[in-house]
């Protein structure tokens, strides 16, 4: 009876959790443009989409502003983690929690006090303060998951590497940096993800016309429900699904390796 | 290795100038009125914040912190038994319903709380299945309940994998030995179970109260134009009204609320353990 029990229980809360995708999913291939009715199967909402000139504006946006906050952030939290893994306890501590602060803040917090900083260094709310931005809350991130692999990391064979001769930039581009490398990767993946996500922070930092999909998303909202936006969110929907399937491929197999070893 | 400290300056120099300086600015902003055109004509003041003190804020204030509280505490509710279900599977089970479990939140933010205005919108799907049954239509969203459905569905995650991961590092052999010594059920959860979980609880907790109590999406969407919790409030300052002073108090206000609330949970929470989920 009891397994019984937790097993109704379980559907019923997969189903909350799914119901909203599923509808927005089977509603992105209605030929109404009601969400009352089903009025057959129709692809023209794809098409639309892609006709749209304001979300594909948005798309284009999102993406470049992602990758380039991936790459950057990747490049300076990857070696902010080495040279903070390698400070004395104190300003480790400092520097860490510092680190935090994005993380705990509440975006609401993070974004309007970005807002303060771009108004008093009088840069004009756009493209770049959106970029600014994105690279800020990303990179603690991008430290979280590097500085674990570098706990892993045999101090001592960086140390070899000079005794034999190295540099420290030579030990790091050889010795150290390839070790950690499947840190740096999930770092670049979740500042990616992340980036493509973010709407508070985005909301408050940008202007000139620069928008992302969810600020599109938020002010179609807004002036009623359009179909187009269901058939973005299909596509967004499985796009994420193939990223993270990808991401928790790599986490298995980083643990089976470990597994090997052990 | 020390050599390589250096590599971390570019950061420390990032996080001076886009984590602190701005902190500083929205606090100094907090304390000074004058005009935002005008740059560097303020007043120190405390001005705002007494303006906080209008019944008018205190009661968004306090429908925030209530809505907050309530889906907090629902979330808890629903995701406990979801953890302990879960974490009682076997690994491959497991790992698969917490995938599960994941990947609605790795949908965008927007969409998903979109979507429950699809599905619970004046001529949305539930009304539309209410009609074909012969019932009259209800009135679904804009009003306090969508809003708490709205923070549930979009933080219960963040509830169930603290607990979950609590639950599955627990020494099952301690509840074997209760159990031997007998122990029913019900006894084995409250002395054995739970208090072995608080650390997760707690960050579940945190982790539920900080967005719900920040969040102006949410309430945007499925509370209408003009519902108004404290993110709202936070927004109307910033973007419409223009004055970033009363904004910014009111942002401090927000942090003083959240500090104290991980300030209590974290005396729950001894082993400063927490769910390890980041």
């Amino acid at each position: 009876m009891s397994k019984f029990l937790k097993k109704i229980y379980t559907i019923l809360i997969f189903i909350f959790l799914y119901a909203p995708i599923v509808v927005l999913i089977v509603f992105s291939f209605n030929n109404s443009k009601s969400r009352g009715s089903w009025n057959g199967f129709t692809l023209k909402w794809y098409i639309e989409l892609f006709k749209n000139e304001e979300i594909m504006k948005a798309l284009y946006y999102t993406i470049i502003i992602a990758v380039l906050s991936a790459i950057i952030s990747t490049i300076i939290g990857t070696f902010a983690a080495i040279g903070i893994y390698n400070m004395n306890y104190l300003s480790k501590k400092v520097a860490l929690n510092i680190n935090y602060l994005p993380v705990l803040n509440p975006d609401i917090v993070t974004a309007v006090s970005l807002m303060t900083l771009y108004r008093f260094m009088n840069i004009q709310l756009g493209f770049l303060s959106m970029l600014l931005s994105h690279i800020t809350f990303c990179i603690p991130y991008v430290i979280l998951s590097v500085l674990p692999k570098l706990k892993q990391l045999n101090r001592h064979l960086a140390e070899a590497a000079m005794d034999l001769g190295a540099t420290p930039f030579y030990a790091l581009r050889k010795v150290i940096i390839p070790e950690i490398m499947p840190g740096i990767v999930t770092g670049a993946l979740m500042a990616f993800t992340l980036s493509i996500d973010d709407f508070v922070i985005s909301f408050f930092n940008t202007g000139s016309g620069v928008t992302n999909l969810s600020i599109t998303v938020y002010s179609m909202a807004r002036r009623g429900i359009k179909p187009e936006i269901n058939a973005l969110s299909s596509l967004m929907f499985l796009t994420v699904l193939v990223l993270l399937l990808i991401i928790n491929k790599r986490t298995t197999k980083d643990l089976e390796k470990r597994g090997d070893i052990a | 290795m020390k050599q390589l400290k250096w590599l971390s300056y570019p950061y420390i120099f990032w996080m001076i100038l886009f984590i602190i300086v701005p902190l500083i600015l929205v606090f100094i902003f907090s304390f000074t009125t004058g005009d935002i055109r005008l740059n560097g004509d303020f007043q120190f003041s405390i001005e705002n914040f007494q303006r906080f003190f209008d019944p008018l804020y205190l009661k968004v204030l306090g429908k925030s912190v209530n809505l907050a509280l309530k889906s907090t505490i629902i979330c808890l509710l629903l995701g406990y038994p979801m953890a302990m279900i879960i974490s009682r599977e076997n690994i491959k089970k497991r790992n698969v319903m917490i995938l599960l479990f994941v990947v609605p939140m790795w949908m965008n933010f927007l969409l998903r709380t979109y979507a429950w205005m699809t599905l619970l919108g004046k001529n949305g799907v539930l009304n539309f299945l209410i009609k074909k049954l012969g019932f009259t239509p209800l009135n679904f969203i804009y009003n306090d309940n969508a809003v708490l459905l709205g923070m549930v569905y979009n933080f219960l995650p963040f509830m169930v994998l603290p607990i979950y991961s609590v639950l599955i590092k627990m020494d099952r052999s301690l509840i074997e030995a209760a159990e031997d010594l007998g122990a029913n059920k019900v006894k084995v959860f409250l002395k054995i179970i739970f208090p072995l979980s608080l650390p997760g609880v707690v960050s579940g907790f945190t982790m539920v109260f900080m967005p719900a109590l920040s969040t102006f999406v949410i309430s945007r969407l499925l509370g209408g134009g003009q519902y108004m919790l404290i993110g709202n409030l936070i927004e109307q300052q910033f973007l419409w009204t223009g004055d970033w002073h009363f904004g910014s108090a009111i942002s401090i206000i927000m942090m003083a609320f959240i500090l104290i609330g991980m300030a209590i949970t974290s005396k729950f929470d001894k082993e400063k353990e927490g769910g390890g989920l980041w």
